[in-house]
């Protein structure tokens, strides 16, 4: 594995940056055409209610409207999946839960588009809904689709019940019959939205031909093109779709909920339609990610050895069958070396909007409640909560509590540098606690296409397939130059639309660094190839007899001949006549990502009069493998900590009697704002990934992992008092004081 | 052969066996004759698993190659955010 960089590790100017501070940058609501029509949609006011009809009649009369959609107006798929993502976009016979599309309307403005959508009339006959996890779990309980069930479950839970998982090993009566101390606790955590700046904006244009060119915000313009084409019944090739500058994503943009009405909005009026989310349909219909209700039981002897853990996992995903709590069971207990282990989840279906991923999807909830309890166990049993973690870290070699064996990991180096870390023995304040959270993502690879051009001039011109969303244009480019022996500056990687570049899989899962710098790498050596090919043509020796060093390629040795060497940029201006264009290209699917570790710490002032919380002091250290650019790996450590930290304190899905959510939009729905945070402190610990030339590990998601217990952590530490539930919100915690 | 490990609720397909041994050169060898010996786990595999081979994790990686002393742990296929 190469460890000696030139660029990678170094800190150049952000690519995206000027256009995103002057305003160049083109986001999804930016677009615009001409003869482009406005889109609205109109959306349950019920939780859960029969269609029993709809008289599109007077709005279709109304001057200046060019097409209405219904549910009725989009065909069956075969795919079960593509369709409930269809129905999520749009309902069809009964609305699941507020906010549910129930038809839309293109208009030659918005005003008249949203005047139209007051003249659909449409009658609902409500039904029975639930939206707590634990009663819909419940046999009784109103179920949202039948027979989605999962089939190993029996009749002591009800049909919303779609996924059930267990993992572990040992046998957990021997566990908990070793222990000096057992702690069993309930925790319950508040559904939170991904809280992008940017809202779902598209700008689709299909003609009755069936070629159609959609322009959008998403973490995966291919995906896009792959459901559209499917719901659309059109050829995949026919659709070009282009992702936009993203706003923000979190996995919140890893599916469509408005592409294909706007798509079929186009294809009704046979003019291109814009459709943007205002803020208040993005909190009611776009996901969420999942509540959960969890019961945790771990064991620990007196000398912090952990004999015994158990978790039990529901989650609450919305209202169509979803897979994700096996996510959360597999993290719950990753971050330790156990004997005697099981984790249990349960994916349930409730009238709420479907989840979709949110930053390591399952983990953070999982992990807040085994990190709650086992910090619970060091204070009642006297330890040190870093000395106890690391005396059960996970550690290379490692049977994980899902089943793999770990390879090199960094918890244990993680661990040791918040030990040693001043933040550690700095002193506490009054009313102020400190807490500490170990949390863990799997981080991915997946399928990634990438062409690299070298330039006659000497520059590269990268086209990729994953939307940036968190600086891998800037790592990519890195990542060339560091293969290629060239300056950073002479790279430029651009994100290809649907037909410029081969397919990939959606933006998500820690993937694109690792995954795309993988590809990277491989299109560079079949640059270097070629290049090494020319130069031995015009040297009139073997190719095998030339050799790539620093930028240029140069004979393998003095009987290969006696020439200066010759470099990229040299062999570029030639390329014209030396056989033509020169290119590297790599499709495939890298695996091996490597897990990555991250420990949290942060002091916590918590007003006794107020019940407010407020951040004193936040420190990260986390385990990336190799930071390629070391400040975007601080953003998303940082961004990650910032996420967690409003997940554990304030943000929250209510929700009424009537199952209509109390709180849409960011004056009732409280993120953390710049103001309300220190300076986060990221720590890099870099223990290189075997799987990836530079040792890269996936980095976006770990970081949202731990902040949810290290901060409920410090505040029982601040109060005295433990609390089992998120958020901790002023009224919640004044109610405990 | 492989050593082939179920996880916990797969196990239902399984008649309960964890551990089995299974000769095959490649990931879809190898889930071509865990179905053939387990078929209540064709609709689950169909759908898609992710693989731990020695501790690195595939995902609907067909030609991924299977050591004769290879642990091999099946999983959900996973997703991310």
């Amino acid at each position: 594995m190469k460890q000696d960089f030139k660029i990678l590790g170094t800190r150049p100017i952000r690519p995206d940056g000027l256009d995103k501070v002057t305003g160049k940058a083109m986001f999804g609501a930016d677009k615009s055409v001409t003869g482009m029509l406005h889109a609205r949609i109109l959306r349950s006011p019920h939780a859960h209610a029969e269609i029993v009809s709809i008289n599109t009649a007077k709005a279709e009369a109304l001057a200046g409207v060019k097409a209405v959609i219904t549910g009725d107006d989009f065909a069956d798929v075969e795919n079960s999946a593509t369709r409930y993502t269809m129905q999520n976009c749009m309902a069809q016979g009964r609305a699941l839960y507020d906010g549910h599309a129930v038809a839309a309307v293109a208009a030659v403005s918005k005003a008249v588009a949203a005047e139209a959508l007051k003249l659909i009339e449409v009658e609902y006959k409500t039904l029975p809904h639930v939206t707590d996890v634990d009663e819909a779990m419940l046999p009784g309980a109103p179920v949202l689709h039948e027979g989605v069930k999962a089939r190993t479950l029996g009749d002591d839970v009800s049909g919303n019940t779609v996924g059930y998982y267990s993992f572990g090993h040992g046998d957990l009566e021997t566990g908990f019959s070793e222990a000096d101390e057992v702690i069993e606790r309930t925790f319950k955590t508040a559904a939170v939205h991904q809280g992008y700046i940017e809202p779902h904006a598209c700008l689709a244009d299909l003609g009755g031909d069936g070629r159609g060119e959609l322009w959008c915000s998403t973490q995966g313009h291919y995906m896009v093109r792959e459901v559209c084409s499917e719901i659309l019944h059109i050829d995949a090739s026919q659709l070009r779709v282009t992702a936009s500058e993203i706003g923000g994503g979190f996995g919140g943009k890893t599916t469509v909920f408005i592409e294909p009405v706007a798509l079929k909005l186009s294809q009704k009026a046979g003019k291109p339609v814009k459709l943007v989310m205002s803020r208040d349909e993005v909190f009611r219909a776009s996901g969420p990610t999942m509540s959960s209700s969890i019961d945790i039981k771990i064991g620990m002897t007196k000398a912090g050895k952990i004999t015994g853990a158990h978790a039990k996992l529901r989650y609450q995903g919305g209202a169509f069958p979803y897979e994700m709590v096996m996510m959360g069971a597999m993290s719950a207990f990753a971050a330790y070396d156990l004997e005697h282990v099981q984790a249990e989840g349960w994916d349930v279906m409730t009238n709420r909007p479907k989840m979709i991923s949110y930053r390591a999807p399952g983990a953070p909830m999982a992990v807040y409640a085994v990190e709650s309890v086992v910090d619970e166990l060091c204070q009642k049993l006297g330890l040190d909560p870093i000395d106890t973690r690391l005396l059960n870290a996970a550690r290379e070699g490692t049977k994980s509590s899902y089943g793999p064996t770990f390879k090199a990991i960094g918890l244990v180096e993680a661990l040791e540098a918040a030990k040693a870390h001043p933040h550690y023995s700095a002193p506490l304040a009054p009313n102020t606690g400190r807490g500490i959270s170990c949390g863990f993502w799997f981080n991915f690879g997946g399928q990634v296409s990438v062409s690299m051009a070298i330039n006659a001039d000497g520059t590269v011109s990268l086209i990729e397939g994953n939307p940036d969303i968190g600086g891998s244009r800037a790592s990519i480019s890195m990542m060339a130059a560091e293969a290629l022996g060239i300056e950073f500056d002479r790279v430029r990687t651009i994100v290809g639309d649907t037909a410029s570049v081969g397919f990939s899989d959606v933006t998500d899962g820690s993937r694109v660094t690792f995954a795309v710098g993988i590809a990277t790498i491989k299109a560079a050596n079949a640059a270097i190839k070629e290049m090494c090919k020319r130069a031995a043509k015009i040297w009139d020796i073997d190719a095998e007899a030339v050799e790539w060093v620093d930028g240029a390629a140069q004979p393998t040795g003095h009987n290969a001949g006696d020439f200066p060497p010759m470099s990229l940029a040299e062999i570029a201006a030639t390329s014209g006549k030396t056989g033509g264009p020169i290119a590297g290209h790599h499709e495939g699917a890298p695996d091996k990502a490597g897990v990555s570790f991250g420990v949290h710490m942060v002091d916590v002032e918590v007003d006794p009069e107020t019940g407010f919380t407020s951040i004193k002091r936040y420190t990260a250290f986390q385990d990336v493998g190799k930071a390629i650019h070391p400040a975007y790996v601080e953003g998303q450590i940082q961004g990650g900590a910032a996420q967690g930290i409003g997940w554990a304190l304030n943000e929250e899905y209510i929700y009424g009697e009537d199952g209509r959510l109390q709180n849409p939009g960011f004056l009732d729905y409280r993120i953390p704002v710049a103001s309300d945070l220190p300076m986060i402190e990221a720590v890099i610990i870099e223990v290189p990934n075997p799987g990836h030339p530079f040792g890269v590990r996936g980095c976006g998601e770990t970081s949202i992992v731990p902040p949810l217990a290290a901060v409920a952590n410090g505040v029982a530490h601040a109060i005295g008092v433990r609390m089992f539930a998120l958020p901790m919100s002023p009224p919640k915690i004044l109610k405990v004081l | 052969m492989a050593r082939v490990v179920i996880f916990g609720s797969l196990r239902a397909f399984t008649g309960g066996v964890e551990t089995m041994e299974i000769e095959a050169a490649t990931t879809r060898e190898l889930l071509k004759k865990l179905t053939a010996r387990y078929p209540a786990l064709f609709d689950t595999i169909e759908s898609g698993v992710s693989l731990a081979i020695d501790g690195e994790v595939f995902k609907d990686a067909w030609f991924t190659p299977i050591g004769p002393e290879s642990e091999v742990v099946i999983m959900p296929l996973m997703v991310g955010g």
